[in-house]
């Protein structure tokens, strides 16, 4: 990869706290390489996208080091301070952000929504009916379908889970739904029969 | 010269507005001093500890605006601790003693407490104009103040200050007899407004041009305000959270319909795509768009708005235009000068984004385009040859690949050659903020070629001493200087030590110089301030128990003719 080195004999870290970190510090690269410096110090990984924080990584460092996620982008962390190099107040606007991923089978792109801006999952789902303007919304009596009337198929909005289970949207509360939901996606329903044991009392599947 | 009555020279010095010129002017003998420092009205303080505030205000009387700057750029990034300094009460309090006739004050990055507000807001009978960017330490409480006691008040920009909200009061505030507001801006508020009252106050305003909204403001309210302000030229909506089916989107549609006059548009918070539409009717006058604050505006339906706004000069949006949105702007914005495109995903790994071919359709597309600021996950040496010879007009070119020391994906190699070609090609570039993987080489052609830089920021970038003494040695305009995480030690700093009373100010931060190496600076510079702020545990211990070869975490050197600071925090410590 690259040959340079950064030639730091110490660093700043190792000057407050008087522990030598070379041998302690878990890296986020294949051991050995020229690079690995680098990224001990930064605790950056290539390939792996950036969950960063803005942790101070001097008064955090002794007792925390960084933690390497091998292969899990969701638990790799970097504590680097002001990187990358945004004001506090945009970061502070996009962190109350509670957007999710919408995902429709057989569309070919993504949208997004904020899950924060409806108070309930009735507003939730007739916002998506408005955004995929096709739809149009069913009741069941312990479900909610969505229906695409061209083609009369049928869709069962699910959720991934913070434990990355795909879940029947409207099971739990609204609140807790928020608080766990990390993407939607429109099932298609004959895909949704294995998602949950339900006796499908008065729900049609048009063909 | 001595044949010159003052009243010509007078005359010609009014013909100056540069404070450039004007400083060079009372340079030449002390008769022009006396005319130049009579006649000046417009003062910018760059640093506010390179002068007493006393001073300045004995200096220039009859000043009618005054701009002050306090704590160093990287404090926009958490790099300096919170109560490092940068208080605009010695400033409002000297200028309330010396320059009564203030009519307009602008402040950046410092500490504004009520108490100042409440100050300012008496002293000054004239005063006309109150701007504040990423400044602290003032609530709504202040506002109130300003509000109340600033007859004939015409301007109150608030930008992207840190505000703590007292209540919603403020804004009644205002006095029925308030009818000169030409500007105002409190997007950066975070509360509640008293809506009644803003409705009323923007009303009875009718100069109003300006009026920037927070997101407490719904759309049912920006309808009202907007049929009371068609003339409004520069708007930043509150939430734009709107349901298509319901009274108030059809009413939002015509009132931005009824805004002929609407040049610039901001806000959106909130936003998503179907209250879109509503400004399609604006889009085609639009020349400054800021997009930077709706995440959830992506895809085509942007690009659908964008391909509407021809005569776009100015855009800030987020990364989710990704590359085909930028291709977009290209074909459709030929008159773009400015471009800042921000990451949307600070805390999680993102798939949509920018890389570097939507730079380079930029570039191909705008060719006027003078300034930039681009978040992107990562960029070629070849990408950047090629914006470097579309775009020679660059005054301003700050890339942030966000992943430090990421080489060349394509080649592998550092981005010394990409980043030559753009000092090579910009003659004219002031502001360079270089990211990627850098070796000295990098340094060596920004000192060749950037004669004309004056701000420069660095991080993880270098090899060795070299590459900073390259910049000090060529870069003969170098004002700023701002370093972080980079291999630059003692023998870099000490070079030359005078280049340090050319500049305003160095930081130097997670670098390699020693606290003797500090100690050496302060010994042969007098003029200057050498600050040391340290925060760890050892800020407890006396720094004369600290050896020579400490490792200096924080170096902030300022020219100063203001020896040290009376209010630095214990962790300041001002060699």
């Amino acid at each position: 990869m690259s040959t340079t080195e950064t030639g730091n004999s110490s660093t700043t870290e190792s000057a407050v706290s008087g522990l030598d970190y070379e041998e302690t510090q878990l890296t986020l690269a294949p051991p050995g390489g020229s690079r690995s410096e680098l990224e001990r110090k930064r605790g950056f990984s290539e390939g792996l996208g950036l969950s960063l924080e803005t942790k101070d990584f001097l008064s955090g460092s002794s007792d925390e080091p960084p933690i390497s996620g091998a292969g899990e982008p969701s638990a790799a962390k970097a504590q680097v301070v002001g990187w990358p190099p945004v004001r506090s107040f945009r970061r502070n606007v996009l962190k109350s952000c509670t957007y999710v991923k919408v995902a429709v089978d057989g569309t070919p792109y993504l949208r997004k929504v904020d899950l924060e801006a409806y108070a309930g999952y009735q507003q939730l789902l007739t916002a998506l009916e408005e955004m995929f303007t096709c739809f149009t919304a069913r009741n069941y009596p312990n479900e909610r379908r969505l229906v695409d009337p061209v083609n009369g198929t049928e869709y069962v909005p699910t959720y991934e889970d913070k434990d990355g289970d795909w879940m029947l949207i409207g099971d739990v509360p609204w609140k807790m739904f928020v608080a766990s939901c990390k993407r939607l996606r429109l099932m298609k329903s004959s895909e949704a029969v294995d998602l949950a044991p339900r006796t499908p009392t008065g729900c049609i599947t048009a063909r | 010269m001595t044949y010159f009555p003052e009243e010509v020279v007078e005359h010609i010095v009014d013909f100056l507005g540069s404070h450039r010129d004007r400083n060079a002017v009372s340079t030449v003998c002390k008769a022009w001093y006396q005319v130049e420092r009579l006649s000046r009205r417009n003062v910018f303080v760059g640093n506010c500890y390179a002068i007493r505030p006393e001073r300045v205000m004995a200096r220039f009387p009859w000043m009618k605006s005054l701009g002050v700057k306090g704590k160093p750029h990287f404090a926009d990034f958490n790099l300096v601790p919170y109560d490092w300094g940068g208080f605009a009460q010695p400033w409002i309090e000297a200028a309330a003693r010396g320059c009564p006739g203030l009519e307009e004050l602008r402040l950046k990055r410092m500490v504004v407490t009520d108490d100042d507000l409440e100050l300012l807001a008496r002293s000054f009978p004239s005063f006309k104009s109150l701007v504040l960017v990423s400044c602290e330490g003032f609530s709504t409480d202040g506002l109130a103040a300003i509000a109340t006691y600033c007859r004939g008040l015409r301007e109150l920009d608030l930008q992207e200050n840190e505000v703590e909200d007292h209540g919603r009061q403020w804004l009644s505030c205002f006095p029925d007899s308030c009818t000169s507001l030409v500007s105002l801006n409190f997007a950066c508020l975070k509360g509640e407004i008293n809506t009644n009252a803003l409705e009323r106050l923007v009303a009875r305003c009718p100069d109003l041009r300006s009026l920037k909204l927070n997101r407490a403001i719904s759309v049912e309210s920006l309808n009202r305000i907007l049929a009371r302000a068609p003339h409004l030229v520069d708007l930043g909506t509150g939430s734009m959270m709107v349901n298509h089916h319901t009274e108030a989107y059809h009413r939002l549609i015509n009132a931005f319909l009824g805004c002929k006059s609407l040049r610039s548009l901001s806000g959106f918070w909130d936003a998503s795509s179907c209250c879109l539409q509503a400004v399609y009717p604006v889009c085609v006058n639009l020349t400054a768009l800021n997009l930077s604050y709706a995440p959830a505006i992506q895809g085509d339906d942007l690009i659908k708005l964008i391909c509407l706004c021809f005569k776009l000069q100015k855009l800030w949006v987020l990364d989710c235009i990704g590359d085909k949105g930028l291709a977009a702007v290209a074909s459709t914005c030929k008159d773009l000068q400015e471009l800042r495109v921000f990451p949307s995903d600070i805390y999680g790994a993102g798939t949509t984004a920018v890389t570097e071919e939507g730079l380079v359709a930029i570039s191909s597309g705008c060719s006027k385009l003078n300034s930039l600021l681009y978040f992107c996950y990562q960029m070629t040496n070849t990408a950047l040859v090629t914006v470097a010879k579309n775009c020679p007009h660059f005054t301003r070119f700050r890339l942030c690949i966000l992943d430090p020391g990421k080489p060349d994906p394509v080649t592998d190699q550092p981005l010394d050659e990409g980043f030559g070609a753009i000092v090579r090609s910009c003659k004219n570039l002031r502001r360079l903020s270089l990211s990627g993987l850098l070796t000295d080489k990098v340094f060596l052609y920004i000192g060749m070629h950037a004669e004309h830089l004056e701000m420069l920021s660095i991080a993880f970038a270098g090899d060795s001493d070299k590459g900073m003494v390259y910049v000090l040695n060529g870069c003969k305009n170098l004002r700023k200087l701002e370093i972080r995480d980079c291999p630059f030690g003692d023998d870099a700093l000490l070079k030359d030590v005078t280049k340090y009373e050319t500049m305003r100010s160095l930081w130097m931060s997670s670098c390699d110089v020693t606290l003797g190496g500090c100690r050496a600076l302060a010994a042969k510079m007098p003029s200057l301030n050498v600050e040391i702020i340290n925060e760890s545990d050892e800020a407890d211990e006396f720094q004369e128990n600290l050896s020579d070869l400490h490792k200096v975490e924080k170096l902030y050197v300022y020219r100063t003719v203001a020896r040290g600071r009376t209010d630095a925090p214990d962790f300041v410590w001002i060699l």
